[in-house]
């Protein structure tokens, strides 16, 4: 993030909070959607709500757009309780999944459209709309109607739509799902642009966990309507609080063990007579059972014994060549395989490793972490 | 399945031969000169003129014409309300009775739905007349009309209406401005369907009709229960010749519209890449 | 807004359709009588509860028992559910092979055949009866053709017996029992025949195995848009049928126009609406089975 030395609004206490979601729960017959979650969102941030399908972060983002009621619970934005203030009067907008582009009307008109509800003066519709078009950069565009312009455009276009109104809040259900990956990598950092120049909250649902670290202040972890994990990108993927928040975000080990000692760092036996040293996260006590989590680029291979404490002898499994990246399955005597991660630096004549060679596996006792849940 | 056998070939050609040859019949016929219908006496246009002149049948066709306009409008009225109603309310007290009665009248005989109508008219002391017979087309129509509303329905983008909603719009607004206007090709469907239906009907408007008012079906069914007659022919060609021109004409538009959108579709992906 | 966009529709049908019913049902259970409305009792609340309980104490069942002793009533009902039973069955015959070589023909020819299938449907359906006329009368087209081809030397006697009703609602209900058939059939991928036969069937067993069980739900939607309409047929059987044609469609207008029994009629009415709730619900529940199917 561009701004995120100087922009922490949530480490201070006396910030105010644009939108404080307290104890909301929402269930649909007998499945629960929302379970009883509490959230700060600040002005100014860009908030993701990020999970698999059917966690309900897309319920939780159309509570707050007020297509659905909480079933208990409050949610206040701007200090006002939003209790049956219907969608029409919040001053909140919404870049729906499908973008929702009126086919029948131009694209000028699209972006109208909220303006004139508003029963603005022309003139004022006519300057805000141009503004709207220069920012996404569709001047041109203004006469064609949707289903003449391509998937990028239009996806700008519902972005224009719903930012006319300069809604306190945006929200944007899956904006670039529907974009090509190429596409959708350049779409991202436009999205970060104009969330910066107009210094709206947006708050953006995707199950993409690559395009919640991009463009995030701060990112949900979500999971059978709970927050798994509220943190900064960088917190989420160093300092994942829980096996299910270290799995679904990038790749990583997972190996099973017990704790044997605690000292500074917490000493770990995996097999019968084989020991990890790691940092420990939470409280833990001697005879835990838990799990040691290491992202496999930060594991290094080699053909020498290494002098890292933690190290391992295996036996290559597979070998993914990736470009940029080599990615090695290893496996170990004692059962687990490992997956590691090397990155290419210069180019290939021929493999170092190959199949079955005998290789070592090693990292520092700060690179794996310990969860216990 | 792009391989024809002669089996296929024969059965489309006697199928259609069957499903056209007769109209054919009929309209070469009202060109004959003879009053006999299926003896060939020379080409006229004779029994056109006839038509042109009877009162009787261009008095019957402006209240058939005048019924069907105004039931056919009400009907796509009624029954887009009822087909939107349906799609969007989740349970209301009375929701499969409703359903019921929008369904029920398109699988009800005529017969008993003209009876049924008769006796309300005469029980409210309703004189019969235009009036009646509007009434009574209206509600049948109705149901077809959202029918064909609710399928076109089915496959609409409820996140258009939400985003109306998030932008500021009412419920009636959001309707108002974004379904109606995108749904508008299947509402005129239905209002053709409606008008059309109404056109044809012979027998609720024999029920619902009174001496004042005479439809064109309830007059030309009651001449050709006396027999064939080329004046009859000469009509039912007038009518099948709007029709088809009319159903023709709408074809080629909505075909024109597809091949335009999808042409704008092609260019739209080509500026992208 | 949409409390009112169910209200008004739904007070609608209930004053034009529910209402309606209601007085065919209580008709059927008074008497005939010679007067202004044609039926006796009338309700009369200037009486009070006298008059209503009067009201009721005079309804009875004696038009059903009426319609249950005379013949020529069984006789109609049972007679309109064999003739639409056969045109029915007639329909599927003509319709299936037509439906078939629509959805077999090169995609770019299928939206103008739906469209000569559709045509007809929206011209007027008492013209298309009409035209029938013409051709089966014994001086008429089809036995002109015949007689000239030399297979029969008398003309035949086909319009005004029940095979002119057949050939009238095979005619005129042809597109309802295509269209769902071409549905079905359209929607299904050539190469599952492909693979049926690289699985070893022949083309017939591929047909039985493949293409019938695919079309059947269609098939069994046209069976039920022609049967229901058709027992209740009235122009039909009264333009092309003979004396001898019998069918409650006809018997309830005779009934209604020419006897003016209001009562018998609306019996009649009562009885034809029970028996195809039969096929009627039946029907609802294909529909939405293959509604669920397809979702």
């Amino acid at each position: 993030m561009v701004n995120e030395a100087a922009f922490h609004p949530w480490d201070d206490p006396d910030a105010t909070p644009l939108i404080r979601i307290e104890g909301v729960t929402k269930t649909f017959g007998d499945f629960t959607a929302i379970d009883d979650v509490s959230l700060s969102i600040y002005g100014q941030e860009f908030f993701a709500l990020l999970g698999p399908s059917g966690c309900g972060k897309t319920t939780l983002m159309r509570m707050l757009a007020g297509f659905e009621t909480p079933s208990a619970g409050r949610i206040t934005i701007d200090g006002t309780d939003m209790a049956g203030v219907p969608p029409n009067k919040r001053a909140v907008n919404m870049m729906f999944q499908s973008y929702a582009l009126f086919p029948h009307l131009s694209v000028w008109d699209n972006i109208a459209f909220g303006l004139k509800r508003d029963g603005l003066d022309r003139d004022l519709v006519g300057a805000r709309v141009d503004e709207m078009l220069k920012l996404t950069q569709l001047g041109k565009l203004a006469r064609r109607k949707p289903h003449q312009l391509s998937g990028g455009q239009r996806q700008r276009v519902a972005l224009a739509r719903a930012m006319a109104k300069g809604p306190k809040l945006l929200l944007l259900d899956e904006p670039l799902g529907a974009l090509d990956k190429k596409l959708r990598q350049e779409t991202q950092f436009e999205l970060m642009d104009i969330q910066e120049k107009t210094g709206t909250t947006f708050v953006i649902v995707t199950h993409d966990q690559e395009e919640a670290m991009t463009v995030a202040s701060r990112v949900a972890v979500m999971d059978q309507g709970r927050f798994m994990q509220v943190d900064t990108p960088d917190r989420i993927y160093e300092a994942p609080n829980s096996v299910y928040v270290a799995d679904f975000i990038g790749d990583v080990n997972l190996v099973p063990a017990r704790v044997r000692q605690l000292r500074d760092a917490v000493m770990l036996d995996w097999a019968e007579g084989k020991r990890f040293f790691a940092k420990p996260v939470g409280d833990l006590t001697v005879g835990q059972e838990v799990t040691l989590a290491i992202r496999p680029e930060k594991i290094a291979i080699s053909r020498e014994v290494p002098e890292e404490p933690n190290r391992v002898k295996g036996k290559i499994l597979d070998i993914g060549y990736l470009g940029n990246l080599s990615t090695y399955h290893v496996e170990l005597p004692e059962g687990p395989v490992i997956k590691c991660e090397v990155g290419n630096r210069s180019r290939l004549s021929r493999r170092d490793f190959s199949w079955d060679d005998e290789v070592w596996l090693s990292w520092s006792d700060t690179a794996g972490l310990v969860l216990s849940s | 399945m792009n391989r024809l056998s002669w089996f296929n070939v024969v059965s489309l050609t006697l199928g259609f031969a069957f499903l056209y040859i007769p109209m054919v019949i009929l309209v070469i016929f009202s060109f004959n000169e003879s009053k006999l219908v299926t003896v060939w006496a020379g080409f006229s246009t004779k029994w056109y003129g006839e038509v042109i002149r009877n009162e009787a049948f261009l008095d019957a066709a402006w209240v058939t014409l005048r019924v069907a306009f105004f039931s056919a409008t009400i009907a796509t009225v009624l029954g887009t309300m009822a087909a939107y109603a349906m799609m969007r309310r989740g349970a209301f007290v009375g929701r499969t009775l409703f359903s019921g009665m929008i369904y029920a009248p398109l699988v009800m005989p005529e017969v008993i739905t003209g009876l049924s109508l008769l006796l309300l008219f005469i029980a409210i002391g309703l004189d019969r007349g235009v009036l009646t017979i509007i009434l009574a087309h209206t509600t049948f129509a109705m149901c077809y009309v959202s029918v064909v509303v609710s399928s076109r329905l089915v496959s609409f983008d409820n996140s258009l209406e939400e985003a109306a909603l998030d932008l500021g719009c009412t419920r009636f607004q959001a309707f108002m401005s974004v379904t109606l206007p995108i749904i508008a090709p299947a509402v005129i469907a239905g209002w053709l369907l409606a008008f059309t239906l109404s056109l044809d009907d012979l027998v609720i408007a024999s029920f619902t009709a009174g001496p004042s008012a005479t439809t064109l079906p309830i007059k030309i069914f009651s001449s050709v229960r006396l027999g064939v007659s080329p004046e009859i022919n000469a009509l039912s060609t007038i009518i099948i010749g709007i029709v088809t021109v009319g159903v023709l004409v709408a074809s080629v538009l909505s075909k024109r519209q597809i091949a335009q959108a999808r042409r704008d579709e092609a260019m739209a992906d080509q500026a992208e890449g | 807004m949409l409390r009112v966009f169910t209200a008004i529709p739904y007070v609608w049908l209930l004053v034009l359709f529910l209402v309606p019913f209601a007085i065919v049902a209580k008709i059927s259970v008074s008497d005939y009588a010679i007067s202004i409305p044609p039926y006796t009792p009338t309700l009369d609340f200037s009486e009070g509860w006298a008059g209503v309980n009067a009201f009721f104490a005079a309804l009875d069942f004696e038009n059903f028992t009426f319609l249950a002793e005379d013949e020529l009533y069984w006789k109609a009902y049972l007679s309109s559910v064999q003739i639409a039973a056969i045109a029915t069955f007639l329909t599927l015959s003509v319709g299936f092979p037509i439906a078939y070589g629509m959805a077999r023909a090169p995609r770019e020819w299928q939206p103008a055949l739906l469209m000569l299938v559709i045509l007809p449907f929206w011209t007027s359906f008492l013209i298309r009866v009409y035209a029938w006329i013409g051709i089966l009368a014994n001086e008429g087209f089809l036995n002109q053709f015949l007689m000239w081809l030399g297979v029969i030397s008398e003309p035949l006697q086909i319009l005004n017996t029940n095979w002119a009703v057949y050939i009238g609602i095979v005619y005129t209900y042809l597109p309802f029992m295509i269209l769902p058939i071409y549905a079905s059939l359209e929607r299904m991928d050539p190469s599952l025949l492909e693979a049926a036969e690289d699985l070893g069937c022949s083309r017939t067993a591929a047909f039985w195995h493949v293409t019938w069980p695919l079309a059947r739900p269609g098939v069994i939607a046209g069976c039920f848009l022609v049967f229901i309409p058709t027992v209740g047929e009235f122009v039909i059987p009264s333009l092309l049928g003979g004396s001898d044609t019998l069918m409650i469609g006809k018997v309830l207008w005779e009934e209604f126009f020419n006897n003016r029994d209001w009562p018998v009629a609306s019996a009649v009415a009562i009885i034809l609406l029970l028996i195809l709730i039969i096929p009627i619900v039946l029907f609802q529940r294909h529909e939405t089975k293959e509604r669920e199917r397809g979702a």
